[in-house]
């Protein structure tokens, strides 16, 4: 998917805590499989067993603080990716995690205002605006805005990627 | 305004401006993955249009995570990384001669002071033990890497961290990063870089460091770097395949802030499921039963931990409800606990000792937990699940805490079975 193919975003909310770890997104015991379809009924298993089979195309996932902290690997965004969740809201993310992201083209934004616990309640319908930031309860009105992120991740993620990024850059030294 | 080390490394590989939040293109000194990322990355470099990759003597595959291959899937992911390394004759070692990444690619002298290491595994960090700028990506940016020889990092913040003191014969590396991940808690470091200092450092052995830095991702940390001093130039002397700059801070660095640590006053410490950042001492949770303990891995797979370990279990046994894994990090480790006899101590005192793989630590293979078990585990994570099953628990330790909750049967101070 491409990060630039869609600026607006909704869905209903999944809603958790703080340090949301990439062995709970994709537990170790899937990795034998880098295959998204594979690892997407696998996505949340460890805590939430009721992801998997309750996401929808769109729905959006909204977390604490260091969502994506722990291990390298990028079946953790892959499997949300695959699982049909459109973008990932959290107070922060682990620095890897959010590299994965772009890299892949996952919208991700970090809002610490939306990942306050009274914020967002499991069901809401949310609205992300990747192009200003700006993020939308529907469900109770509530409006927050994000931090921006830094330019040249922005083209990146709107080039759809590092594939295409690295793919030009070869291209042009050749 | 003077440099960090981790802005002095930077800025020694790009040409771009390097400040604490800047973006800048780095050449990057060497970039591997393993058996679970290597694969996916490869895919990537192909559809990147990647031919060869920048340096097949700075690219390398590591299979060490499903290894010896735990099943048919895992054993045709291994495939692929084997026929790849082979095709662009980039550095690969097989089963019987590879180790745990973190311990084996120091141990061959493959990572060295002041240089750039990105690995497709979160504990690349480690290499700050050497005073080199490691850090983990994703498989993507690894093919990225693999396909130009640079990437871009964001210039990170830093957080001095000052030990002092004397520390007791009873302690090392790890109780001293879960009580510093403790302080700062698990994202007390995220996007930072950790730079070690204090006179308390010249008393840490270089593989007690190794186990510091490989724990700054726990803290959320891009590195963990300990400021070159002889035991790091000794270290990297002897083994160094290449040659090396290493890089310094300068006096008037600026840090975000400055953590303090009186080494003396740490005792034996322990991390409670499910952060690393739930730090106790280790005499506080002393009723905790379990049921397995796991020593190795690249926190706590070196000479010296093995050699901890098997001080405390020598004449002892393993306690009768607990199963206990010695896992010796790389052959090198491997022969040296042979040589030294430590291998008899671990079978003697009723514990398994398998080779060299990351095996039990994120729940691939070799101990896994059942429902409702809990063990000590050497290893870097105690997250909800990393060992097996959801409903299992990990209490993470150094190699002197676990042998002696593997005799007492619960988690255990060693000084209890000091007599």
């Amino acid at each position: 998917m491409s990060g630039s193919s869609k600026k607006i975003l909704a869905g209903r909310a999944w809603v958790y805590g703080e340090n949301v770890n990439t062995d709970v997104i994709i537990p170790a015991r899937y990795l034998n499989t880098s295959d998204p379809e594979r690892l997407a009924p696998h996505c949340m298993e460890d805590i939430d067993s009721a992801f998997a089979d309750g996401v929808a195309q769109g729905d959006i996932i909204v977390a604490g603080n260091n969502f994506g902290c722990g291990s390298s690997r990028e079946h953790a965004p892959i499997a949300i990716m695959a699982s049909g969740i459109s973008c990932v809201i959290a107070g922060s993310f682990g620095r890897i995690f959010f590299r994965n992201a772009i890299n892949i083209g996952l919208p991700i934004l970090e809002c610490p205002e939306a990942a306050l616990s009274s914020a967002v309640s499991k069901g809401d319908r949310i609205e992300a605006d990747l192009q200003t930031g700006r993020v939308l309860n529907i469900t109770n009105g509530r409006e927050f805005a994000s931090n921006p992120i830094p330019e040249f991740l922005q083209s990146l993620f709107s080039a759809g990627g590092l594939v295409p990024y690295v793919r030009k850059r070869l291209e042009s030294a050749s | 305004m003077g440099r960090t080390i981790a802005e002095a490394i930077i800025a020694s590989r790009t040409t771009d401006r390097v400040s604490a939040g800047a973006i800048c293109q780095v050449k990057v000194d060497f970039a591997f993955a393993n058996d679970i990322t290597g694969p996916p990355a490869i895919e990537e470099f192909k559809r990147m249009g990647g031919v060869r990759v920048f340096d097949p003597d700075r690219c390398a595959i590591l299979p060490d995570h499903f290894t010896p291959n735990k099943d048919i899937a895992s054993a045709g992911q291994a495939k692929i990384a084997r026929l790849f390394a082979r095709e662009q004759g980039m550095l690969y070692w097989e089963v019987g001669r590879v180790g745990v990444e973190h311990a084996f690619l120091p141990e061959q002298g493959l990572v060295v002071p002041g240089e750039i290491v990105v690995g497709g595994d979160s504990h690349t960090c480690t290499y700050g033990a050497v005073g080199a700028l490691g850090t983990g990506m994703g498989q993507t940016d690894i093919a990225g890497i693999w396909a130009l020889g640079e990437t871009w990092l964001r210039v990170p913040e830093t957080i001095k961290v000052v030990l002092s003191g004397h520390p007791s014969k009873w302690i090392g590396g790890k109780d001293l990063i879960i009580h510093l991940i403790g302080m700062i808690g698990v994202e007390g470091a995220r996007y930072r870089s950790l730079e070690f200092h204090g006179d308390a450092v010249a008393e840490i052995p270089q593989d007690d460091r190794f186990t510091m830095s490989n724990m700054a991702i726990e803290a959320g940390g891009k590195c963990g770097i300990f400021v070159p001093d002889e035991t790091t130039l000794a270290y990297a002397r002897a083994r160094a395949r290449r040659d090396f700059t290493p890089a310094y801070p300068d006096g008037d660095a600026r840090y975000e802030r400055v953590v303090e640590i009186d080494v003396s006053k740490i005792e034996p410490t322990v991390a409670l499921p499910h952060l690393p950042g739930n730090s106790i001492t280790a005499r506080e949770c002393s009723k905790m039963e379990i049921d397995q303990v796991f020593i190795g891995s690249c926190t706590n797979g070196r000479i010296s931990d093995i050699e901890k370990a098997a001080s405390i279990l020598k004449g002892r046994r393993v306690h009768d409800n607990v199963r206990l894994m010695v896992i010796p990090a790389s052959y090198e480790v491997y022969n040296r606990a042979l040589d030294l006899g430590l291998i008899r101590v671990f079978t003697d005192a009723g514990a398994s000792v398998c080779t060299p793989t990351c095996g039990p630590c994120m729940g691939g293979h070799l101990g896994i937990l059942a429902k409702g078990e809990r063990a000590v585990s050497t290893s870097n994570r105690n997250f909800v699940g990393r060992m097996g099953h959801p409903e299992s628990e990990i209490v993470l330790a150094g190699p002197m805490v676990a042998a002696a909750s593997a005799v007492l049967g619960r988690v255990a101070d060693p000084r209890e079975l000091d007599s």
